[in-house]
């Protein structure tokens, strides 16, 4: 009998997801269900889909989950938080849904402190409406809606979440991490894990920044992709804990 | 012996195990089609594998699933 | 509880406790600031959650996540805050799960003004915001039967699995009445649809708003058409009011305005002109039988609606009427109620006029 070392969790569905080959989404929603499982949480656990290429991550999460309208999922997990605080939330956006229009829900979430996990898949674009200029869009990088390439002139500078949740008084643990090769895959489980852990010990707002890839509207394929998320993103979007209240505490 | 199993039906033919398979035994089949038309991912050679996970770890799809023996 | 004077807003919340009501998500909007103030001291001493959001879009959600979650839940807002929820709404109704809105109307369009009005008419019987839905619509016309409502509006909400409106004026809201806040036992609904963790079930729980295939999309909007249907059906609430004096004439008023309306009527009795008059309390659905059945009276010249909105109501009274009868409107825009003898005059110069 051959030992298996690693199969697909059983917090995700046997459904193929709709992503695109290579698409990052995909290994996040394994790091998420696998994070959920390890803790023994499937039967807890309630998910928020978001609107975006995840909107149907309902399909794929084996656990109950409700649906959000764009931006609102930190509104909604507010909401069945207080329903029923023994559910294990989270929320998981894109970089449209969560840093644009769903800016204010996930900030307050953070100031009040709620206890539950905020996944941000930050791939720089807005890819289900066909790759239009995001709020995380970095200097230079084209996008359906800057077709010369994002000019500070006309549309500002790239949004930094993490940084900015990471300064609410209310979030207990805060992250940045990447999909782009298996150590940093290997990092980015290690970090989900802990947030997650945070929620099953009651422990405030958790909030995971990942950086993941477009390949389908960033004309690049799957390989080129976690490149450019090392070559471009990376260097703008920095690695790493911005704030964690249980190393504060030592 | 440590090996892979990939379900081709489920592979979308990234190619991101390809590029993470530290022994290199890994590449998009050649002549394999599978029902949505991708080239999925085989395995050249089982007898190098090491069972590191690399390869479905960076799966996007959790086609692949790894044997230590 | 004991006859009590109470304030609208804070009678009406008081009600939703009552009702069960455990969950409130709400931002500051006159004028129904006293609903939440009110609890925001009360929902924590009764075990319950009371949480103000960083806008009515978020508390919108927030209560789409609670009702989801399967707690008795409400918002409560006013005109342009409730023009904000409306996202929200069209999701609630759309997701099939219970929850109620308090709209305690102000003065329109934009900021308006803090003033009664009833220029919500159309957002409220109409669905409101995107989409084909409807919202069981209640219109209290006295702070004791807008208590009475509420506990209504929630047990029909979990009955129907809707979203259910309290269509409130300012002044429902804003003046104090005796009030008797009967504390009933709270009907149990089946909610094993909810999605807060699977725990024994066999199958996830999906609250979904999303139908993307335009099969599933017919069908869900079939099922919700056929709910409506049984709403039509069953929970008009209708008043009429002094319909077997052989009315010359037949007010439509709601709310507030259905008791200046009493007054005028009062008043040109006075004059020796009976005037009838049917008040809708659902709003929508609309009693068109009631308000049909008054126009078919022999004695009834005209329909005369009078609305605080620039004739609104008077759609709904021309398609309950059917042509059967003239159809008049007295409307007062810019967030004033009319007097009863500014109704009674409107009534005498159509009767001069004649």
């Amino acid at each position: 009998m051959s030992q298996v070392v690693f199969t697909k969790t059983n917090m995700l569905t046997d459904a193929i997801t709709h992503y695109c080959p290579g698409c990052g989404h995909g290994i996040v929603h394994r790091l998420v269900a696998e994070s959920i499982e390890e803790l023994g949480m499937n039967d807890r656990a309630v998910g928020i889909s978001p609107v975006g290429c995840a909107v149907f991550a309902y399909r794929y999460f084996n656990c109950d989950n409700q649906v959000a309208l764009h931006g609102r999922a930190p509104a909604v997990a507010t909401g069945i938080k207080r329903v029923s605080p023994e559910a294990i939330v989270f929320t998981y956006q894109g970089d449209g849904d969560l840093a644009s229009i769903g800016n204010a829900e996930v900030n307050h979430a953070a100031a009040r402190g709620e206890k539950f996990v905020t996944i941000l898949v930050n791939n720089g674009i807005y890819g289900m409406t066909g790759g239009q200029m995001a709020p995380t869009t970095l200097i230079g990088q084209k996008a359906t809606t800057s077709p010369q390439g994002r000019s500070v002139e006309r549309a500002g500078f790239p949004m930094k979440v993490a940084e900015m949740i990471a300064t609410h008084e209310g979030v207990q643990f805060c992250e940045r991490v990447a999909v782009n090769n298996t150590a940093n895959i290997l990092k980015a489980k290690k970090a989900i894990k802990k947030a997650f852990q945070n929620q099953v010990d009651g422990k405030g707002f958790n909030f995971i920044e990942v950086l993941s890839t477009c390949p389908t509207n960033w004309g690049l394929d799957a390989i080129e992709s976690m490149k450019w998320v090392e070559e471009k993103m990376i260097p703008y979007y920095p690695l790493g804990v911005l704030k964690d209240k249980d190393q504060e505490a030592k | 012996m440590p090996h892979i199993k990939v379900d081709a039906e489920i592979c979308k033919g990234c190619g991101l195990c390809v590029r993470a398979c530290p022994k290199k035994i890994l590449r998009l089949s050649p002549t394999v089609l599978n029902q949505k038309g991708y080239n999925p991912a085989e395995c050249v050679d089982q007898s190098q594998c090491t069972a590191c996970r690399s390869c479905a770890l960076t799966c996007p799809d959790v086609a692949i699933t790894v044997y230590k023996d | 509880m004991a006859r009590v004077l109470m304030k609208g807003n804070e009678a009406i919340a008081e009600a939703a406790v009552a009702a069960g009501c455990r969950y409130f998500f709400g931002y500051p909007i006159t004028p129904q600031n006293e609903l939440p103030e009110y609890l925001s001291k009360r929902m924590f001493e009764v075990g319950g959650y009371f949480v103000q959001a960083e806008s009515e879009v978020s508390a919108i959600n927030m209560v789409y996540g609670a009702a989801g979650a399967g707690g008795r839940v409400m918002t409560s807002s006013s005109s342009p805050g409730v023009s904000l929820k409306q996202e929200g709404m069209s999701s609630i109704a759309c997701a099939e799960i219970p929850a109620v809105v308090v709209n305690m109307m102000r003065g329109g369009p934009g900021l308006g003004s803090i003033q009664a009005s009833q220029a919500d008419y159309f957002q409220a019987t109409r669905g409101g915001g995107h989409g084909d839905y409807r919202t069981l619509t209640y219109a209290p016309a006295s702070i004791q039967e807008a208590c009475d409502l509420m506990v209504r509006a929630f047990d029909k909400a979990d009955e129907y699995r809707a979203l259910c409106l309290i269509l409130g004026d300012g002044m429902i809201g804003q003046m104090m009445e005796p009030v008797e806040i009967k504390a009933s036992e709270v009907k149990k609904f089946d909610k094993s649809w909810a999605a807060r963790g699977r725990g024994d079930r066999k199958h996830n729980s999906i609250i979904n708003t999303l139908y993307i295939t335009h099969e599933e999309l017919t069908e869900l909007n079939e099922r919700l058409q056929a709910k409506y249907k049984v709403m039509e059906e069953k929970e008009v609430l209708v008043e009429t009011y002094n319909l077997d004096s052989n009315p010359e004439y037949v007010l439509v008023a709601y709310g507030t305005v259905s008791r200046i309306c009493k007054n005028g009527i009062a008043k040109l009795k006075e004059k020796g002109i009976n005037v009838g008059m049917v008040r809708p309390i659902t709003v929508w659905p609309f009693p068109k039988q009631a308000v049909l059945d008054a126009a078919k009276k022999a004695s009834v010249k005209a329909m005369v609606t009078v609305e605080m909105s620039a004739g609104q109501l008077v759609e709904d009274v021309e398609l309950s009427v059917k042509g059967v009868k003239p159809v008049e409107l007295f409307s007062r825009l810019g967030a004033l109620p009319p007097t009863p003898d500014e109704v009674a005059d409107f009534v005498l110069a159509l009767k001069g006029r004649k």
